[in-house]
């Protein structure tokens, strides 16, 4: 795959009915990337990604995820790629090395490097000494990186992030960001859906949904600029008014 | 106050019409339980199947045969001739009942002389079994009376049993108090504390802590909209027992619907107690299914008779449960027609039972949360 | 005479401590932040304040009442917006409004003019059910259900999170204009940007208060010399400055990285620096601080 792009969408579109939820999208998200996807709730964002990650068949247009068509290919596309929920999808009852062990399993990795991510994902985080600790006791922040990792313990090209910072304790967010950086440092690509839009400052490209379509993308530095604003939250507003 | 009130019940009774839930289990639950009961449950039968192995052949015993046909209860399915084909009938599952007639049998009839029948059921489902074998029995005893009455023998015996209050053992007669008990306990208390616990879930009983409203009036005007639902219920349940499944109602309405409406009000206090104790509406419900649903159905005798259950569970089931009582007065006023005396110790012991949860429930109402 | 007094508030849930020691007052027609992340202790103290907790330690008042022994008086004056959508979602807006008025023994018509402004905007709706409602027009509807006894004091807990943009800065207009008819709110937030919107603030981590002023005078009062760095290697320099010697503290703060250093430096100085280490394209330039800088600050690290 000599492409340079990890995720190329045209005219991506979803009918439900006469009601058009996501109207001919089209973008390019270069690998190693972090590309913000940001809109209101119910812009179209949710659908717009289940399309993404093969869980919605398109009614028209095309996606590329890793080089597999969305409409044809998505078994594929759910092996190559990773997901985190805003709700982490951890067990809570469970330790963190189960989490990791369960996860791993899932994506049919070998006992032996379920082992070997296990101590990868332990040292990265520093979580060796809690290890054997169940998940609910661990703090928010700590859970979410976790949650993260997890989220990539089959190395996948892209991840999906969606609505991942839930709490806004501002420590904990740059924290997770610096993970995020992190990942993409090692040309990973990083796909975040928010609406948070001060969150959207952090990613290297954002695209900008209001009812059903892309209507800015650009670098949040760029956007600033063009709208004449100071902060995404003024883009933002100037968009949806 | 009285408006405030009003507006709570009013609102109360959006939150119902509002949630196709809370319907269903307040009307859906109690008709299609009392049909199922009525229908599906019953002890009752119609047109078992009957082999016979008639040994005799001869005039009497056909006459026998055709009586017991011509009861409306039993279709015969086939007449055997060996008794290696007894059984074939039960494996097939298409027999209820065998009924072996002996040789000889009109000369041994008429003859006075000692006789058995032999009746053979399916012992597997007892309860069926037992009943199968006791309507035979009747019959056979009715036959042997018409006969022999006609040829006048003075010396001839003839037991009589008779059922009481319910001759023919219509089991309408046990399941519809039964389920008016439980009905009312479920719909009551269930009702009530995922009402309750739904506020507190919701954030909204935050709210109405914070306003002048007195705690009391919190309580009254959530359980009112569902003591006058509940009581409705009652009512729905004692017309369809008394117009489809014919239970009489020989004694006092007024009665009656006062000591539904007392266990209304006994049922309605152990909604609130378990909402006071219930953060969420997972844990009333549970509390509601474990600690109510199960000993009334299995304690109180309304499924399973007193007498055959270990007497552990007898004694409890006659103390704690609610139902038990109240059933007692149910069958006393419907089927007995008996007035306020009679059932003056069951009314006192509901009562008693009403003031302690009520105190217990007021008392654990709290002001704050926490 | 204040709208609020607290006094060394102290409350416990087993082992944790969820308030430590706090006290503030706030005055009639102020409008107070309570600015910390989730987990600082603000809903405690919010539910302490409205007399549905009692706290463990310290003592406090409400519209001049005690906040133990009057809580009957309290409950008659405060207005409360609790944090999570409390309202009845199968209830229309109309019925909702009614039903908390009637509670509070008053009508809808006897006060309509505190809640009119608020209230047109989602009137064309008002026969919709609550449940259906979009995040910013669920908000309004409650921020009318509470002020719809005309309370002396309201307490609004977290009223914007999870709202969006557009609803969130309506919020705070709508909210200057109670304060001119002389209520006094309590407002909590975890958005370090709406601290500014404030008359007075408290910062507050871990149940204890880092700080109290009005937010002006608290970035006026920030000493330490702070930078906004901009490169497009954002992670690449904040590993850099990381383990500099100049460097008190450095985090990412969108696209930019925000630096304190522990001595004055000019922004020119740190860009040179920058350049001679390899970050060509690198701008800095020196900064106010926001509150969130002001909160990283003094803020205990997390874990």
């Amino acid at each position: 795959m000599n492409t340079p792009f990890a995720i190329e969408v045209d005219k991506l579109t979803k009918r439900f009915g006469d009601f058009i939820a996501v109207n001919a999208i089209t973008f390019k998200v270069k690998k190693g990337e972090i590309f913000g996807f940001l809109g209101a709730n119910g812009a179209g964002k949710t659908t717009a990604i289940k399309m993404l990650i093969g869980l919605s068949k398109p009614t028209e247009g095309m996606g590329k995820i890793a080089g597999f068509n969305v409409d044809t290919e998505p078994e594929k596309i759910k092996k190559n790629i990773g997901y985190m929920s805003q709700k982490f999808s951890l067990y809570d009852d469970l330790t963190v090395v189960e989490n990791i062990q369960f996860y791993g399993g899932i994506y049919g990795l070998s006992r032996k490097k379920i082992k070997e991510k296990t101590t990868e994902i332990l040292e990265e985080l520093e979580l060796t000494e809690v290890s054997k600790s169940l998940v609910i006791s661990l703090p928010l922040g700590w859970k979410q990186r976790l949650a993260f990792a997890i989220s990539m313990v089959h190395d996948p090209e892209i991840v999906f992030l969606d609505e991942p910072t839930g709490g806004v304790d501002p420590r904990v967010r740059r924290q997770f960001w610096e993970t995020i950086y992190q990942v993409a440092e090692k040309g990973r690509t990083v796909f975040v859906t928010t609406h948070y839009m001060d969150e959207a400052e952090y990613c290297d490209r954002v695209s900008i949904m209001v009812a059903g379509k892309i209507e800015a993308l650009d670098t949040p530095h760029n956007l600033k600029q063009q709208f004449e604003a100071t902060s995404m939250d003024e883009v933002f507003l100037k968009l949806a008014r | 106050m009285f408006k405030i009130f009003k507006a709570f019940v009013k609102k109360e009774l959006y939150h119902i019409i509002r949630d196709k839930r809370t319907l269903i289990i307040l009307f859906g639950i109690p008709i299609v339980q009392v049909l199922l009961f009525g229908y599906a449950v019953s002890t009752e039968f119609k047109d078992a199947s009957i082999d016979v192995l008639d040994y005799a052949k001869d005039e009497t015993s056909i006459q026998l045969i055709q009586h017991i046909q011509s009861s409306g209860h039993f279709t015969l399915n086939k007449v055997l001739t060996s008794e290696a084909d007894i059984e074939s009938g039960f494996k097939e599952g298409n027999v209820a009942l065998v009924m072996v007639i002996p040789k000889d049998f009109s000369s041994d009839f008429y003859g006075n002389n000692p006789l058995t029948i032999q009746l053979i059921a399916d012992g597997s489902d007892p309860n069926k079994a037992n009943t199968l074998v006791q309507y035979t029995t009747r019959l056979i005893q009715s036959f042997q009376k018409n006969k022999l009455q006609q040829i006048e023998n003075p010396f001839l015996i003839t037991v009589e049993d008779r059922m009481l209050y319910n001759p023919q053992l219509i089991s309408a007669y046990n399941f519809i108090p039964g389920t008016i008990a439980f009905i009312l306990l479920i719909i009551s208390a269930m009702l009530t504390s995922l009402a309750i616990t739904r506020e507190k879930e919701l954030g909204t009983m935050e709210i109405l802590l914070v306003s002048p409203l007195p705690p009391l009036l919190i309580i009254l005007g959530k359980v009112t909209p569902y003591a006058l639902l509940s009581f409705i219920d009652a009512i729905l349940v004692l017309i369809i027992g008394h117009f489809v499944f014919k239970v009489p109602l020989l004694g006092s309405l007024i009665l009656l619907l006062l000591c539904c409406l007392l266990y209304v009000i006994l049922a309605l206090s152990l909604g609130i107690f378990i909402s006071t104790k219930a953060k969420t509406q997972q844990q009333a419900m549970l509390t509601s299914m474990m600690g109510l649903m199960l000993p009334t159905m299995i304690l109180s005798g309304f499924i399973f008779p007193f007498s055959s259950m270990p007497q552990v569970l007898q004694v409890i089931g006659s103390i704690v449960v609610p139902a038990t009582y109240f059933i007692e007065i149910l069958k006393a006023v419907m089927l007995r027609g008996v007035g306020f005396q009679s059932v003056v110790i069951e009314i006192a012991i509901l009562l008693g039972m009403t003031i302690v949860l009520l105190a217990l429930a007021l008392k654990n109402f709290k002001i704050r949360l926490e | 005479m204040d709208a609020i007094t607290v006094e060394h508030i102290t409350k416990k849930y087993g082992d944790v401590l969820a308030l430590n020691d706090v006290s503030f007052t706030v005055g009639k027609g102020e409008l107070f932040g309570l600015i910390g992340p989730d987990g600082a202790g603000k809903s405690t103290l919010f539910r302490i304040l409205t007399t549905l907790l009692l706290a463990d330690k310290g003592k406090g008042t409400v519209a001049g009442h005690p906040i133990v022994n009057e809580y009957k008086e309290i409950r008659k004056k405060v207005g409360y917006m609790p944090g999570r959508f409390s309202l009845y979602q199968d209830l229309s807006i109309e019925e909702n409004l009614s039903f908390f008025a009637t509670i509070f023994g008053t009508t809808v018509e006897d006060n309509y003019d505190l809640i009119k402004d608020i209230y047109v905007q989602i009137e064309p709706f008002k026969k919709r059910l609550a449940g259906k409602l979009s995040g910013g027009m669920k908000q309004k509807l409650a921020l009318c259900c509470a002020l719809i006894h005309k309370p002396e004091v309201l307490f609004l807990d977290e009223p914007t999170t999870g709202v969006d943009a557009v609803s969130r800065v309506e919020f705070w207009d709508m909210l200057k204009k109670l304060k001119t008819k002389g209520i006094a709110i309590l407002v909590s937030t975890p958005y370090m940007d709406e601290a500014t919107l404030c008359d007075r603030i408290a910062l507050i981590q871990n149940g204890e208060i880092l700080k109290i002023d009005s937010p002006q005078q608290m970035i006026s009062n920030f000493e330490k010399p702070l930078f906004s760095i901009n490169s497009t290697e954002t992670y690449r320099l904040l590993n850099y400055l990381r383990v500099q010697n100049f460097t008190e503290s450095v985090l990412p703060f969108g696209e930019n990285l925000h630096l304190i250093t522990n001595e004055p430096y000019e922004a020119s100085q740190i860009e040179y620096h920058l350049k001679i280490a390899g970050f060509s394209d690198n701008t800095a330039k020196t900064i106010q601080p926001t509150v969130e800088d002001i909160f990283l600050d003094i803020s205990q690290p997390v874990n």
